[in-house]
């Protein structure tokens, strides 16, 4: 095996893994908050694709800033699908708010692929077509400004739920409903603003991975299961669990295509998923449930 | 109640007779789904074990009849029970290691979903079954081989397959292990209390499901004559099989018949009218809708509804 190949992957793997977190803690952060799995995460990210691919052909604005407009647009749509749907069973069974999530996803997907067609796509950026040379190995730019991007915007979002007043309500929701009810905290509007966050994270990292990435309709679901894989791995509701998980789960894939080959890759996540599911289905970093 | 049945039944073993041919193409459609959505519905549904994995069941019965059939000369009449058989096996695994472990809800969920995936991957992968193409059956149109000229023999086997499933999931609903599932999928920790092993009877639903899942597989490989690693084990299979008892009444006997005459047909000519059209997701967008549709305002199904409606005007 060639050594220079073996450090290339774990370049790109851990590169492209930025992005797998960032979409992991948006997931994290949902589900800690209110105990509901977003099927339908992959699916938003796919229409933070689009959207970095409309403003790229429409108004020739690159992804790597059109990346906030998407964020935005998806804080917007995860708000109103918490408002409008999610916040009618948030004391429903989980199988019901799978089932009504599955539902969301269905419809994303499928109006994706109405609206934009099955063929593969890709968003041009000047960024994606440079490399350097670091040693041996060479350094796509894009995956590189993505990965800065997305360990910022994760960072940021790490500040805002650790340093101002509606992220610690947010964290506190998370703890404890009940009690953040007792001392007077708005926790349904903590729970519209956590969707909306979350959605606008997969909005981001979306769009960064737009000139990277070749996506269509399906995708979504794929860009699902990996999420689920990731925080599984790092612990529901854990945040540094799901971005250690993401940038794992990044280089299980990269390192999987490189040994084994590129088809057999998520073989790997899905294994590891697997031997977490039965022996620590807390997850790497989760607590244990009381 | 039993007249109805009677009834019903003798115009579904009369109506080819009248049907054309792409008629008689949506029946057996609504038969296998509903078939499909019956089996589901043993573990889904009576035992509350949400899973979104089934299509590795179809995929692993399929597969093994024709890969028997082709590379052995055995009929898919004796293929498919040994596929059911290592569907059930497989189905075994699955929930042995999910309810050994004690995993709930979405973790579930999660593990029949990777299961599958797991599958569909290494399938995807083995050349000796065709790898991501795929295998093709030749036709011969021989009976023995599980092939017919027309439509009617397939409509009188997919019928017979959703009676059966029925009939077993009847058989289940009105014995005791009926009402242990029931109580488990009610409220486990309480089930557990009075001394139901809940362990033991999640594993016999499982199995159950599995194996009547895995005879769909042979019947899904020898209608269509072609068999791939996507479309067999992948996850929108498994939200074909779910929704349609889900929709019908998940946990009811007729639930994911009644789901599957309202949502095959629906899908079929929204797939007719507007797949051609260049809207081929359109009828998953209605699926969609439907879906949450279901959960906010029939959380329990139309069955349940439908009989309380009849009932009341019974009553009058």
């Amino acid at each position: 095996m060639d050594l220079t190949l073996v450090l290339q992957g774990i370049v790109s793997g851990v590169l492209f893994g930025g992005v797998y977190s960032l979409m992991a803690v948006g997931l994290t952060l949902i589900f800690g908050v209110m105990r509901v799995v977003n099927f339908a995460h992959g699916d938003m990210m796919v229409w933070g694709m689009y959207l970095a691919y409309l403003l790229a052909t429409g108004a020739g604005v690159d992804p790597y800033l059109g990346f906030i407009v998407c964020a935005a647009v998806l804080f917007a749509l995860g708000l109103l699908v918490q408002r409008a749907l999610v916040d009618r069973i948030i004391d429903a069974p989980h199988e019901m708010q799978i089932l009504l999530m599955l539902g969301v996803a269905l419809v994303l997907e499928n109006v994706a692929l109405v609206a934009f067609g099955p063929e593969p796509t890709r968003v041009r950026s000047p960024l994606a077509a440079a490399t350097v040379w670091l040693g041996p190995v060479f350094v796509d730019v894009a995956r590189l400004v993505t990965f800065v991007v997305a360990v910022a915007l994760t960072t940021a979002l790490w500040g805002f739920l650790y340093r101002t007043d509606l992220g610690r309500t947010i964290r506190a929701a998370a703890d404890n409903t009940y009690g953040a009810l007792v001392i007077g905290a708005d926790v349904r509007r903590v729970y519209a603003v956590a969707f909306g966050v979350g959605a606008a994270c997969v909005g981001a990292a979306g769009a960064l991975v737009s000139s990277i990435l070749p996506f269509q309709p399906p995708t979504g679901l794929s860009l699902s299961v990996t999420s689920f894989n990731i925080v599984i791995i790092g612990g529901m509701g854990s945040l540094l669990g799901a971005f250690v998980g993401g940038l794992l789960v990044s280089l299980a894939e990269s390192l999987g295509a490189v040994f084994l080959k590129p088809s057999l890759k998520e073989l790997f996540s899905f294994s590891l998923l697997i031997v977490i599911l039965l022996f620590r289905p807390v997850g790497l970093f989760g607590k244990r449930p009381s | 109640m039993r007249w109805a049945v009677v009834a019903a039944l003798a115009v579904l073993l009369a109506l080819p007779a009248v049907l054309s041919s792409y008629a008689i193409t949506i029946f057996i459609l609504i038969f296998f789904y509903g078939f499909l959505g019956q089996a589901w519905n043993i573990v889904g549904g009576y035992a509350g074990q949400l899973s979104l994995g089934h299509a590795a069941f179809v995929g692993v019965g399929g597969y093994t009849a024709a890969m028997l059939s082709i590379e052995k000369g055995l009929t898919p009449w004796a293929g498919m029970f040994v596929g059911a058989l290592l569907a059930a096996l497989l189905g075994a695994i699955i929930g042995y290691l999910g309810f050994r472990f004690g995993l709930r809800g979405f973790y579930f969920v999660l593990l029949t979903v990777a299961f599958a995936e797991v599958c569909r991957i290494a399938v995807s992968n083995i050349d000796a079954v065709g790898g991501p193409l795929g295998l093709y059956i030749t036709f011969t149109g021989d009976p023995r081989q599980f092939q017919f000229q027309d439509g009617r023999p397939y409509y009188y086997i997919a019928l017979a397959l959703m009676l059966a499933a029925t009939a077993t999931a009847w058989a289940i609903e009105r014995r005791r292990f009926g009402v242990y599932l029931a109580a488990i999928r009610e409220d486990e920790a309480a089930a557990e209390a009075l001394g139901v092993n809940a362990f033991k009877y999640k594993m016999l639903a499982m199995v159950v499901s599995s194996f009547l899942t895995g005879l769909g597989g042979t019947f899904y490989a020898f209608y269509l004559f072609s068999l791939q690693p996507n479309t067999l084990f992948g996850i929108p299979l498994s939200v074909e099989i779910i929704i349609r008892p889900i929709v019908g009444g998940a946990g009811t006997l007729l639930g994911p018949i009644l789901g599957s005459f309202i949502l095959t047909p629906l899908g079929e000519l929204s797939r007719l009218y507007l797949g051609q059209g260049g809207l081929p997701g359109a009828h998953l967008i209605a699926y969609g809708v439907l879906l949450v549709a279901v959960v906010l305002f029939l959380p329990e199904g139309a069955y349940p509804r439908l009989r309380r409606l009849l009932a009341r005007r019974g009553g009058r």
